[in-house]
C-alpha cells in the first residue's frame, strides 16, 4: 500500500521516518522523497497489515498521511493508447494489454513523469 | 480493378486487414491468396506535423482582404488571395502557447466547436475593411480542405538518448543513458511498406483520411523512395473527418502536433502484389538514432525491427530498455478495420492512379549560407600544390611569384601529405641545412572539410595559432585553402553591409 506523507514545516528536520520505523518494526520503502527547506512530500510503500499502524505512527508525529489508493487518472476519452507513459514510467504502472494501454495505479508514486510525455494530456495526478 | 469494384458494388468483396494477410500467405500461397481476397486494408495513427488546413471563409460584409488572421489565437497563414487561409498544424497559439495549436484548432472545428476567427485586412479600393472578429463553426466556411505536405513515411528511425540529462523531442520525452527507446509507424499495417514499388499507390489513389476518404496527391516532400523512406501528400474535406482518427497533440517542449488516421485499401491484382502486403512486423526495419547528438545527421546506435519493438525491450549494449510508441497501434488497426468496412458496406470505391509515385526523390540537406557558413562557402579553390621532391628554391620561387604564403605537398596519388609556409623557406634558409621541402616540411597539418562549420575551422586556426589549413576531399585531396585573410574579409564585408 502507498502512503503519501505531507511532512509540515516544524518537523521536516526531525527524523521521522526513521522514529516511526524503530517504532513498528514495518518495512517501509521509501519510492519518492522530495525534502525542502520548508516542508516534504514522501511516497512510502507499506505492507498493507501494517499499513494502519504506520499510519497512526506517522499522524502522532504531525505528519499529515493520506493512502494513494487512486493516485492517477487516465482520461480514456483522450487517450489513444500509443503508450508514450509506458516507457517513462519508473514504476511500471502502465502496460499494453492487446493494443491498448492499462494503467495498475496501485504502482503509482506520483513522480508525475507521464503528465507532460503525454501528448493528448490524457492524464492526471489526483493530489489530495 | 474495375472487377474489384463491382464487387465492392454488390457486396460480394472480400477484404483482409494487412495483418491478417501474411497467415493467408502462409497457408495459401500467394497464388491461393489473389484467388482469395480482393482487397488488403492497411492504416496508421500518429503524429503527422506536416500537415495542414486550406480554410475559405466566406467573404465578409463590407469585404475584407486578409492579410492576418488567427483563429482561437493560433495564427493562420494570409498571404492566399482575400478570404484563403493556410492553418499549419504545428503552429503554437499566441495564448496558451504549445498547449494548444493549428493541430487542436481542427480538432476543436471537427467536434463543432465554435472557433474564434480575427483578421487584419490590406485596405484597397475593392476590401475596404481593416479589421474583423466573428466566431465560426465548421459548417460556417466554404471549404475545408485538409492538404498535408508529408504524410505516413514508409519508415521513419526510432529515437533514444546517450546522453546524462532527460531529453524533449518530437519522438516524446528520451530519457538519459539510453533509458528508453521511442518509435513510430504502424510496422506491417503502415501503408508504404505494403507497396514498397509503387504498383497500386500514386497520384489520385483514394485514401482513408481521419474518417474521410481523400485523396493521395503526389509524393510528399523529403519522399526519399531509394533509401526507403517514401512519404505521400494527401487531401481530404475536413468536413467529412472523425475525432476518433483526427487529434492535436503536445509533444512537451517541442509543440503541438497532429495525430492522423491515414489508411490505403491495396487491391490484390496479382502475386506480387499479394507477397508484399504479406509483409511482416519482424521484415520492417529501421534504425535507433541517438538523439543526444545535436546535429542533423545523429548516429545509428543500432537496427531494429518492428516486432522487437513492439516486444516492449530492446537490447542496447547488453542492457535492456524499455520501447514505447507515439502512435497508436490500436486506432491503426481501427484505421484499417474501418477501411474494410467502408468497402465492405460498398461505399469506398478503389481508384487507380493517374500517375505512379517518383521512385527517386530528394531529400538534401539545407544550403545554408548566411549564419550557418561552411569552409567550402569561403575557401580559396585556386590552390597550388607541389610535390615533396622540389628544392627550396623552386618552392620559393613558386610563393613569390603566387599571391599565397603557404603550399601544400602532396604525393604522386595527390594526397596530401605535407605544408611548407614562407616562414619554413626562411628559416631553412637562414640556418642553411636543407634543400629538400621533404626535410623541412610540416608533416602533421590540421585540415578542414568543405562541408565543415566555417565557425569551428576558425577555431581550429586560432587554438593552433596557424593561419591556413588546407582543405581536403573525402579521399584527401586539396580542394582549396581556408587561410585568416578568408576570415577577416568575410568580417570586413560583413561590417560593410550593416552600415
Amino acid at each position: 500500500m502507498k502512503l503519501m506523507l505531507h511532512v509540515a514545516p516544524g518537523i521536516v528536520r526531525k527524523p521521522i521516518v526513521s522514529s516511526v520505523i524503530l517504532e513498528t518494526k514495518a518495512l517501509i520503502n521509501i519510492e519518492r522523497a522530495k525534502v525542502d527547506a520548508v516542508s516534504g512530500e514522501i511516497v512510502i510503500d507499506v505492507d498493507l497489515d501494517k499499513c494502519v499502524e504506520v499510519k497512526r505512527a506517522f499522524e502522532e508525529r504531525g505528519v499529515r498521511v493520506v493512502l494513494l489508493e487512486n493516485p492517477i487518472i487516465k482520461d480514456d476519452d483522450e487517450c489513444v493508447h500509443c503508450g508514450a507513459c509506458i516507457s517513462i514510467c519508473p514504476t511500471g504502472t502502465f502496460r499494453f494489454e492487446g493494443s491498448e494501454v492499462v494503467a495498475d495505479a496501485g504502482r503509482c508514486v506520483q513522480c508525475a513523469s507521464c503528465i507532460t510525455a503525454c501528448p493528448q494530456r490524457a492524464l492526471r495526478l489526483v493530489l489530495k | 480493378m474495375s472487377e474489384i469494384n463491382e464487387r465492392i458494388r454488390d457486396g460480394s468483396v472480400r477484404v483482409i486487414t494487412a495483418e491478417e494477410m501474411p497467415e493467408l500467405v502462409e497457408e495459401l500461397g500467394t497464388d491461393g491468396a489473389v484467388r482469395e481476397v480482393d482487397v488488403v486494408t492497411t492504416g496508421t495513427f500518429g503524429a503527422m506535423c506536416s500537415s495542414g488546413l486550406f480554410l475559405n471563409t466566406g467573404h465578409s460584409d463590407p469585404p475584407i482582404k486578409i492579410s492576418k488572421a488567427w483563429l482561437n489565437n493560433v495564427e493562420a497563414y494570409g498571404g492566399v488571395a482575400a478570404v484563403d487561409l493556410f492553418l499549419g498544424a504545428t503552429q503554437p497559439s499566441e495564448d496558451k502557447g504549445d498547449e494548444y495549436g493549428g493541430a487542436h484548432v481542427m480538432e476543436d472545428l471537427i467536434s463543432g466547436r465554435d472557433v474564434e476567427l480575427r483578421a487584419q485586412g490590406a485596405v484597397t479600393d475593392c476590401y475596404p475593411r481593416s479589421e474583423l472578429e466573428t466566431t465560426l463553426r465548421l459548417d460556417d466556411f466554404n471549404q475545408a480542405i485538409m492538404v498535408n505536405p508529408r504524410n505516413s513515411y514508409q519508415r521513419y528511425a526510432a529515437a533514444s538518448n546517450s546522453t546524462e540529462r532527460t531529453l524533449h523531442t518530437y519522438m516524446g520525452t528520451l530519457l538519459p543513458r539510453y533509458g528508453n527507446v521511442s518509435y513510430s509507424g504502424a510496422g506491417a499495417l503502415s501503408p508504404l511498406p505494403n507497396d514498397p514499388d509503387f504498383e497500386y499507390i500514386g497520384m489520385g489513389t483514394r485514401i482513408f483520411l481521419c474518417g474521410g476518404q481523400g485523396q493521395i496527391i503526389g509524393p510528399g516532400t523529403q519522399h526519399l523512395p531509394q533509401n526507403g523512406f517514401a512519404t505521400l501528400m494527401v487531401k481530404g474535406d475536413l468536413k467529412e473527418m472523425s475525432s476518433e482518427f483526427l487529434r492535436g497533440a503536445t509533444f512537451q517542449d517541442y509543440g503541438p502536433s497532429l495525430y492522423v488516421g491515414l489508411g490505403v485499401p491495396i487491391p490484390v491484382l496479382n502475386e506480387r502484389i499479394a507477397e508484399k502486403t504479406a509483409v511482416r512486423d519482424r521484415e520492417i526495419v529501421t534504425e535507433i538514432v541517438d538523439y543526444g547528438v545535436p546535429r542533423r545527421d545523429r548516429p545509428t546506435v543500432r537496427r531494429v525491427n518492428y516486432e522487437e519493438l513492439y516486444s516492449g525491450v530492446v537490447d542496447i549494449d547488453g542492457a535492456e530498455v524499455k520501447t514505447s510508441a507515439l502512435s497508436s497501434r490500436h486506432v491503426a488497426r481501427k484505421v484499417a478495420s474501418a477501411l474494410s468496412d467502408s468497402i465492405r458496406r460498398g461505399e469506398f470505391l478503389l481508384s487507380a492512379a493517374v500517375e505512379p509515385l517518383s521512385r527517386v526523390g530528394r531529400n538534401k540537406p539545407m544550403r545554408q549560407t548566411k549564419e550557418f557558413l561552411l569552409v567550402g562557402d569561403v575557401m580559396g579553390s585556386e590552390v597550388v600544390t607541389v610535390r615533396e621532391e622540389i628544392n627550396i628554391k623552386e618552392a620559393a620561387r613558386i610563393i613569390v611569384g603566387g599571391t599565397f604564403d603557404h603550399l601544400p605537398v602532396v604525393s604522386a596519388d595527390e594526397k596530401l601529405i605535407g605544408m611548407v609556409t614562407a616562414w619554413d623557406i626562411s628559416k631553412a634558409v637562414a640556418s642553411d641545412k636543407t634543400s629538400h621541402i621533404s626535410e623541412m616540411m610540416t608533416r602533421k597539418v590540421f585540415i578542414a572539410s568543405p562541408d565543415e562549420p566555417l565557425e569551428l575551422a576558425a577555431r581550429k586556426l586560432h587554438h593552433h595559432k596557424i593561419s591556413a589549413l588546407p582543405v581536403v576531399d573525402k579521399d584527401h585531396r586539396v580542394i582549396g585553402m581556408l587561410t585568416s585573410d578568408h576570415l577577416s574579409r568575410l568580417y570586413g564585408k560583413k561590417r560593410r553591409r550593416s552600415k
